[in-house]
């Protein structure tokens, strides 16, 4: 079997694989968000936390919830990594640097994990763990909540009660992303993926040189990592580092972990809103997007297009030999495809047009199947915008799942698709006029544009992938990219939960002959055509500039 | 006593969350996995898959690589060679407190030539380009193991290789006739003539050093080498810096040379690669490849250096 056949029989296993889990799983997290009860260990958890779970709240309190624990996350986060010099098991770094401090705090926080740093050689043990896996967990369990607010916006009516964000963020913590963690964990260990409290073990080399090994809590940040869609890895390497992803099985459970959740969620939602064939028209146009995506990164990767890659006959420069050019082709367009941005090999050094469809990936905004929660939630605004389009073409007013789809609706709807282009171009036209950001661009030409608009795409959508030449820790790029970083996550929640603050307050209306049925095939193409069209528009200018014009040199 | 505004409590139940939450999944679950990974047949694995030697000392870890070189950084010709490393610190590269990619790009064509009183070493601002690094190593590799180490778009120059790129001025910018040709990784002063002598009937010129080619439109040249006998691993480096592993045509590569050094049958060798290489899992999961360090410490077992 070839290296592409046996990448293909990969993607296809991955895809029976995501077919067995999403309807457990999905069902699981439905009940998880529904469940009337309070177990005992989250009534203790709720004490500590001096919360009342049953009370619910309307959609500008569940927005200030998230805000407050987000900020208070940034700060936590920021003064632990300023303080890590004081501090134990900080393996005898000292503390980070105020713009590097703020930079992570805010990626970390807003489920992005951009890294200006280099893991093994800036953050300690406690700095990993207590802080920085805190929030792949917690930024995770935000995502997810958010989606939930946004579901029981349209399963709801007349009300103006969204759930109430501490019991989400509590429950969703404890029964869905805790468990699965643990249990990808222990088995990442299984493969070689290290777990111990060594900072370093020194070793005399077959050929006598000293070499120093790392060590850590590595396993546990890597399984959460890859599950809340975070990707930040206690390596500089991150997924290519043998100590995270150490074999080409480990490889296809980090795959697998990065996208359960999020193709499970459409499931979620069609449970949620008493219909199931809603959430299959959902799964099905994330499905297209990925599967197309996926299938032109490894042909694009298998092809070698490009110089150094067709001198090297194969892309293999920034490739692992365990995981050979196929499967690291797969695992790029999964990390992108999600907000994940872990990376089990080194993007800059992909053949332009594979670089230029990860860009495109993200620049979809990461719906298919998108970050934990984040994915859905992107992809029913796109639905709304799709049955406004559609509801222009025949003279009527559109109107999804019973909810009429108004002025207001359209209006978050329409701001909510604004904010990360506006964030991605302006960053990007912001710091091309300042002539000292030029030197943070490793490659010449075309390839250092896309260098920088790699950069503020993946921080705006909250990615966190680099083409990692670009050199980020600089305090104009710690600076703007934390922005970009704040701003397109928080934004579009505010929007997201001002959304669902309104639909849930409408009466449905009954379904008539008029009405667009939103469960077939017709309207899968819609979205997926909305989508792409919306995304090209407005960035292929700068997509010819950067990708396109390295590739057709 | 004025009343607390209202958004006031809220931020002391976001302070009690992020504690709670912080013991629960910062502290709870990292040591609980830790717990699970002291079971036995997961402990060795968790502590990093460490090798001793028969005194019981730690010489590496059997999924990080090391170089096998001596002080210059030359290969050890007793040992299969692991791929370049871009992990590079103090101790040389394969340096596991340096993980990390080249990251250059697949257009990183031109080199930027040193100035020629300080030489490579010594000219902080000249770097050599990823297709000049790609040339240069297949063209060594090449050298040490007795096979063709020419490529696309690479050329023998001087007593190494570098890649093949024309900085071509023409009549109308990036169009029209060529007016001028220079081959943009080749100093003059470095090289007797550059590798071809004209493009489109215009002479190829050396390099200058400071002189400003920024208007010529970048021409890589192809050539006429078929495909490449030194494998895509053995030129490239890895993801990680750490890459454990080669290609079995790599290793295949090197059986002969290693043998001969070793005074082993070339047979008995090509067998122990066999034994330390892995395949697909499942045949599909991953690429075949052959673990380099556990394969050179088998070797030494077998057939010691002498």
């Amino acid at each position: 079997m070839g290296e592409t056949t046996a990448g293909v029989v990969f993607i296809a296993a991955m895809i029976a694989a995501l077919a067995a889990s999403h309807g457990p799983l999905g069902d699981h997290i439905h009940r998880v968000l529904t469940r009337e009860r309070h177990y005992k260990a989250e009534r203790g958890l709720y004490r500590a936390m001096g919360v009342r779970p049953g009370e619910e709240q309307h959609w500008a309190g569940y927005a200030r919830s998230v805000l407050a624990f987000s900020a208070l996350s940034v700060l936590a986060l920021y003064l632990l990594q300023r303080a890590q010099g004081s501090l134990p098991l900080s393996n005898g770094f000292t503390g980070v640097e105020p713009g590097l401090a703020w930079n992570t705090a805010v990626s970390f926080t807003a489920n992005t994990n951009w890294q200006a740093y280099s893991g093994e050689s800036t953050m300690g043990v406690l700095v990993q763990t207590a802080g920085l896996s805190v929030q792949n967990f917690a930024s995770a369990a935000v995502g997810i909540a958010v989606a939930a607010a946004l579901m029981r916006g349209f399963a709801r009516k007349t009300t103006d009660a969204l759930g109430n964000f501490w019991a989400d963020l509590t429950r969703i913590t404890l029964w869905v992303l805790l468990p699965i963690a643990f249990v990808g964990a222990v088995v990442l260990v299984a493969g070689g993926a290290v777990q111990n409290l060594t900072a370093f073990t020194g070793a005399t080399t077959a050929a006598g040189d000293a070499q120093t090994l790392p060590g850590g809590l590595v396993a546990s940040q890597e399984a959460i990592k890859n599950l809340g869609t975070n990707g930040g890895g206690p390596f500089n390497a991150n997924a290519a580092h043998p100590f995270e992803n150490p074999s080409g099985w480990t490889n296809f459970i980090l795959v697998y972990l990065i996208l359960v959740v999020p193709f499970s969620m459409p499931r979620v939602f069609g449970r949620m809103v008493g219909d199931r064939r809603q959430g299959r028209a959902v799964a099905a146009a994330m499905a297209v997007i990925a599967l197309v995506s996926t299938g032109l990164v490894l042909g694009f990767e298998s092809f070698a297009n490009g110089t150094v890659p067709q001198a090297v006959a194969a892309a293999m420069e920034g490739k692992e030999v365990r995981f050979g050019v196929a499967d690291s082709g797969v695992f790029a367009a999964a990390t992108t495809l999600t907000s994940t941005g872990s990376v089990n090999s080194f993007h800059d050094s992909y053949t332009s047009f594979g670089g230029g469809v990860l860009m495109l990936n993200m620049m979809l905004g990461e719906v298919a199947s998108g970050g934990v929660g984040a994915g859905l939630y992107g992809l029913l605004v796109l639905a709304v915008v799709t049955v406004f389009i559609a509801g222009l073409m025949v003279g009527r007013t559109p109107e999804y799942l019973g909810k009429k789809i108004g002025g207001r609706e359209i209006k978050l709807a329409g701001l909510y698709f604004l904010v990360t282009p506006a964030l991605v171009l302006i960053g990007l036209a912001a710091s091309l006029a300042v002539p000292a950001n030029l030197e943070s661009m490793q490659d010449a030409g075309p390839h250092g544009l896309s260098e920088l608009l790699y950069a503020f795409t993946s921080a705006s959508n909250n990615n966190g992938s680099a083409f990692a030449g670009f050199g980020a820790d600089t305090p104009w790029f710690n600076t703007a990219l934390g922005l970009c970083m704040l701003f397109g996550r928080f934004l579009p929640i505010i929007l997201v939960l001002a959304l669902a603050g309104s639909l849930a307050r409408q009466r449905p209306v009954p379904a008539t002959a008029g009405t667009f049925p939103t469960h077939r095939p017709l309207f899968v193409g819609m979205v997926v055509g909305v989508t792409v069209v919306l995304v090209a528009l407005t960035f292929l200018p700068v997509l010819a500039l950067g990708p396109l014009a390295d590739g057709l040199q | 006593m004025t009343r607390l505004p209202r958004w006031v409590p809220q931020h002391f139940a976001a302070v009690r969350a992020l504690l709670v939450l912080t013991a629960v999944t910062g502290v709870l679950y990292p040591l609980a996995v830790l717990a699970a990974a002291q079971l036995p047949g997961l402990n060795d694995k968790a502590e990093g898959s460490l090798l001793h030697d028969g005194d019981g000392a730690v010489v590496g870890s059997s999924l990080i690589g090391q170089s096998f070189t001596d002080d210059e950084g030359a290969a050890l010709p007793g040992y299969f060679q692991s791929r370049p490393s871009i992990a590079a610190g103090d101790g040389g590269d394969y340096d596991p407190t340096a993980s990390g990619a080249s990251n250059f790009g697949p257009e990183n064509v031109v080199d930027a030539l040193p100035d020629p009183g300080l030489g490579w070493e010594g000219d902080e601002d000249a770097a050599k380009s990823l297709l000049t690094q790609v040339c240069e190593r297949s063209y060594e590799i090449g050298e040490r193991e007795g096979v063709d180490g020419s490529r696309p778009y690479c050329a023998e120059s001087g007593d190494g290789a570098v890649g093949a790129v024309l900085g071509v001025f023409r009549s109308g910018g990036v169009t029209g006739e060529a007016t001028r040709a220079v081959s943009l990784n080749e100093a003059c002063g470095s090289v007797e003539a550059p590798f071809l002598a004209e493009y489109e009937g215009v002479p190829v010129e050396c390099a200058e050093y400071g002189e400003d080619y920024a208007k010529a439109v970048v021409t890589p040249v192809e050539g006429d080498a078929g495909e490449p006998e030194v494998p895509a691993d053995a030129v490239t480096a890895s993801g990680s810096g750490l890459d454990p592993h080669i290609s079995p045509a790599y290793a295949g590569l090197q059986v002969d040379r290693v043998a001969a050094e070793r005074g082993a049958g070339a047979r008995e060798v090509a067998a122990l690669v066999e034994e330390h290489t892995t395949g697909r899992f499942l045949g599909f999961m991953g690429e075949p490849a052959v673990n380099v360090l556990e394969l050179n410490l088998a070797l030494d077992e077998a057939y010691p250096l002498s």
